[in-house]
């Protein structure tokens, strides 16, 4: 497996506080990466910086062989908050990153990209309609079309189904791990659902509390491909990898805070292997 | 809770009120019929025709008002010389020259709000001139406009351009420092590129509080022009209405101050309408 990303160090302070320091990892192509850990700990600050809508105070990231100085269409963002523009309709956001990818498009080829993208995801009879007239979920929906119409490197996602219910979070895991896996997308995404995690993930980072938060373990997750979530509960190795992974936030998070143990290598943190 | 109101029930009233006004006005200005103890006819004679009338010119009757807009309404665009122009003509002026201020006005006021909108440092710097100049009178330009432009015409559309100038200003330019992070931050991860992020994230996001803007700007200049041409003279509705009250043509006057309002509504809407077509909502 070939490194398309990697991040080197970085570390994000704000006046008398850092967030967090010293954070090593690396994502390889094709991979399904999920970040899990406590509130505050510096998730979305780690997301915005890989996005390059932020920047580290120190160290810094690579993708595909360069240092990242700004957003890039190669890394494109399902945001937690859809950001769809209401003035727009569905087809016509989709239609913007499209027009944004390939400056040269006509409009009658921009505006068969964006359906095909809105027809992925099962959108098609509400190509013309805008957010307001759309369900959260199908609004997310919208999103995560907007991400894929750009063909990016890396799909970066942060809770994106945090606002939705249970039923139609549930069905968006499974859109997004069925249209992930098709595409050989390699993807990074931030979530509190261990269950959600587990479904897609094929490395779960689990992070310390902030403030000085890190990875304090890297867990992965060898439950065989393709995962249904409705049987995921019967799949061996299931319930060991979610106790360890429930067990981390409730009680290992807080003892790891803080100054690090003796033998923490910030650049190999130590791994797991579960589910296989 | 207010109920909605049925439009019939409303509309009903409305006539019923007006049919009132206008009936009362009708029996307070009818002259009183001669009755009561005569007047001795030398005396009166003696005054002449003034004093029956009280010495003035008499309040026109809604129904006299009405065969003068009738009148008035039949030629509106005739042309008799400089001094006698039709109503319609008169109104055409004022809407030519609020026309030309107001479109000069947001031809600079959006693109400055949008660069003010974008730049905080802009902003803070060129907030104390606005701030000091937004609450003057647009009326007290007219002098050093008269001075400087040398020109009647030229210096009432400077007038219309300084007061509208300020709520399409300050509109874009709070519109546009306020579309919301997340879009700004969808068109920088495609990359949009500052035109493109400009024209089609910005703007349309900005529109209704620019629009809002543009709405108040139009009104308040409607509300100027008149007051401009009492001034500087010539043609326009506000120097017609200066010109019948030097005539104590009562009732040109009532019917151009219905004018005025029936032409300031009509530009109104038609605002709002452009307002609703770029309304959005989330
Ligand atoms: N502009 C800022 N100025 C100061 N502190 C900030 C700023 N932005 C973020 N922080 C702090 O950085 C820390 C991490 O924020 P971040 O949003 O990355 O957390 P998170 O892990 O995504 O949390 P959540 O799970 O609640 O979304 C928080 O303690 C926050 O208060
Ligand atoms: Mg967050």
């Amino acid at each position: 497996m070939t490194r398309i990303v990697s991040v080197e160090g970085i570390a994000r302070r704000f006046p008398g506080l850092t967030v967090f320091q010293d954070v090593w990892f690396g994502i390889e192509r094709g991979e399904f990466v999920c970040l899990v850990g406590h509130s505050g700990c510096g998730k979305t600050t780690i997301l915005n910086i890989l996005a390059g809508l932020d920047r580290p105070d120190a160290g810094n990231i690579v993708v595909d062989g360069m240092e990242i100085t700004g957003p890039s269409l190669d890394r494109a963002v399902i945001f937690q908050g859809h950001a769809l523009m209401p003035w727009l309709s569905a087809e016509a956001n989709v239609g913007f990153a499209v027009s944004c990818r390939n400056p040269g498009w006509g409009k009658s080829k921009v505006r068969d990209a964006a359906r095909a993208a809105l027809a992925k995801v099962g959108l098609t009879d509400a190509a013309a309609r805008k957010p307001s007239q759309l369900s959260g979920g199908m609004k997310q929906r919208v999103g995560i079309a907007r991400a894929l119409s750009v063909e990016p490197k890396l799909l970066l996602m942060d809770e994106p189904f945090s606002a939705l219910d249970a039923l139609t979070r549930g069905s968006l895991q499974e859109e997004v791990s069925r249209l992930v896996t098709e595409a050989g997308q390699t993807a990074f995404m931030i979530t509190h659902d261990v269950d959600e995690a587990i479904l897609l993930a094929d490395r779960i980072l689990l992070m310390t509390n902030g403030p000085q938060a890190r990875v304090a373990e890297v867990v992965h997750n060898h439950l065989p491909r393709p995962r249904i979530r409705a049987d995921l509960h019967h799949m061996p190795g299931y319930h060991p990898l979610r106790d360890h992974i429930m067990d981390f936030p409730i009680t290992r998070s807080r003892t790891l805070a803080g100054t690090a143990p003796a033998d923490y290598d910030a650049r190999n943190p130590p791994a797991v292997h579960l589910g296989g | 809770m207010p109920q909605k109101v049925p439009f019939w029930r409303s509309a009903l009233l409305s006539l019923a009120l007006l049919v009132l006004f206008l009936g009362a006005w009708e029996i307070a200005v009818r002259p009183p019929a001669a009755t009561g103890p005569a007047l001795d006819p030398e005396y009166a004679a003696l005054l002449g025709q003034a004093a029956q009338q009280g010495q003035q010119t008499p309040m026109p009757a809604p129904s006299d008002i009405a065969k003068r807009l009738v009148e008035l309404l039949s030629d509106p665009f005739h042309r008799r010389g400089t001094n006698d122009q039709g109503i319609g003509l008169q109104i055409a002026w004022s809407l030519w020259r609020v026309m030309v201020g107001f479109l000069i006005a947001a031809a600079v006021a959006i693109p400055l709000g949008f660069v003010i909108g974008m730049s905080p440092l802009l902003n803070a710097a060129l907030n104390p001139f606005i701030q000091v100049l937004r609450p003057v009178s647009p009326l007290a330009w007219m002098p050093l406009a008269l001075y400087t432009i040398k020109d009647s015409s030229i210096s009432s559309i400077f007038v219309i351009f300084i007061c509208s100038v300020w709520p399409m200003l300050l509109n874009t330019a709070f519109g546009v420092a306020s579309v919301r992070r997340e879009w700004l931050n969808v068109a920088r991860t495609l990359e949009a590129g500052r035109w493109r992020t400009a024209m089609r994230v910005i703007l349309p996001a900005a529109a209704p509080t620019i629009l809002t803007g543009m709405r108040i700007s139009i009104g308040i200049a409607w509300l100027v022009i008149v007051a401009a041409e009492m001034l500087v003279g010539g043609t326009g509705i506000g120097y017609w209405v200066w010109n019948q009250w030097n005539n104590l043509s009562i009732a040109d006057i009532i019917i151009a101050i219905l004018m005025i309002g029936l032409v300031g509504l009509a530009l109104d809407r038609l605002l709002g309408a452009i307002a609703q077509a770029v309304a959005w909502q989330e």
